[in-house]
């Protein structure tokens, strides 16, 4: 059964988003959404553990991104940034969403 | 798909509420079900009818209930939660010898019976919080 | 209701510096009479709500950690606890209190509740859940 894994906060307040993706099995998805986009970041020294997470899957959400002012050229390679209704769908295609507050 | 969403903090402090109501209203303008809506924690402030923002900005606790209206949803706000930080609607002023009630009528006081029924009849538990 | 879910509680944070500790701890003992499959799982700071010697009187709170022993009488009887969030915290299962339940089907043994796991352990265990609870 594969999870998707949301994380609301920026990794550099908490260590929310850290735990969550040594959580995160091969088949699972993580979404960054609120402060959590900042994860998302190519420019922090967070991304390595994002680009070193092999075989899950990372989304971001897009309002929460432009609300930032945070530009998508500016996102990890790979990240895919995704609306309210692509959030909908995502739950909706995992099977259980596990919430890293 | 049938969605039990569980709201851990209050309006404006924290952007669960809005993310939680931003979820809501795009899954049930997609056709699915929304079982129940549960505050707890510091989420139970969504529940008071006497919040006053600037015009200029959201209106979180009506646009709750707006959408409750709309939709019918059941939003539901934890008994023991509520009587700690001082959510009270009639059945609680008159228990606890309050003289006062502050609830908008768009919500319901009860137990965490409510949260733990949702989370088992619903096919998705999805958790908004800090 | 006619289904059993496995449901598993999220625990990540240490208890007095906010309520969320004991507020999920009540909800865990609501959800006993709904006799679904559950655990509960100490990661990351949570460890820390079952460090046994709590005294709470200079801060004049309501030591809530005697509920957890409570568990066991509520068929509350899994609680993973991560190796690595104690190992980071320089704690081991000798600092956690002593949790137990009694197994009916062994004439009333004394079992731990504790099981220590690891991460890899947890998140295969939280993907064999039906629903996570975060608080």
């Amino acid at each position: 059964m594969s999870i998707l894994h949301t994380v609301n906060k920026s990794p550099f307040e908490k260590s929310s988003a850290s735990s969550c993706i040594a959580h995160a099995s091969e088949g699972s998805a993580v979404l960054f959404y609120e402060d959590g986009v900042y994860a998302a970041d190519k420019r922090t020294r967070f991304a390595s553990s994002v680009t070193g997470a092999a075989g899950v899957k990372f989304y971001v959400l897009g309002p929460d991104l432009k609300a930032r002012g945070v530009g998508e050229d500016l996102l990890i390679d790979g990240v895919e940034v995704i609306d309210y209704a692509g959030f909908v769908d995502l739950a909706v295609e995992y099977d259980k969403v596990a919430a890293w507050v | 798909m049938k969605f039990a969403i569980q709201i851990n903090e209050g309006p404006y402090q924290h952007q669960a509420s809005d993310s939680a109501y931003l979820f809501t209203k795009t899954a049930l303008e997609k056709g699915h079900e929304v079982f129940r809506v549960f505050f707890y924690h510091d989420g139970v402030g969504n529940s008071t009818r006497l919040t006053t923002p600037p015009q200029d900005d959201r209106h979180i606790v009506n646009r709750w209930a707006a959408l409750a209206e709309k939709y019918d949803l059941d939003m539901v706000v934890c008994v023991a939660a509520a009587q700690r930080r001082g959510i009270a609607d009639d059945g609680e002023a008159e228990r606890n010898g309050k003289d006062a009630t502050n609830i908008h009528p768009r919500f319901r006081i009860s137990g965490l019976g409510q949260l733990i029924e949702a989370a088992v009849q619903a096919d998705r538990l999805m958790v908004f919080g800090d | 209701m006619s289904q059993t879910k496995k449901l598993m509680y999220l625990n990540r944070r240490a208890p007095y510096g906010t309520i969320y500790a004991w507020e999920s701890l009540e909800v865990v003992l609501i959800g006993a009479a709904f006799e679904q499959d559950v655990s509960l799982a100490f990661v990351d700071d949570g460890v820390y709500q079952i460090i046994k010697g709590q005294d709470t009187g200079g801060i004049d709170m309501k030591n809530f950690s005697p509920t957890y022993s409570a568990l066991g009488d509520y068929e509350v009887t899994k609680l993973y606890v991560e190796k690595e969030s104690l190992e980071e915290r320089g704690l081991s299962l000798d600092n956690l209190m002593h949790l137990t339940w009694e197994d009916e089907d062994e004439d009333w043994a004394e079992k731990d509740s504790i099981v220590l796991v690891s991460r890899a352990e947890l998140a295969q265990l939280m993907d064999e859940q039906d629903v996570v609870f975060s608080f």
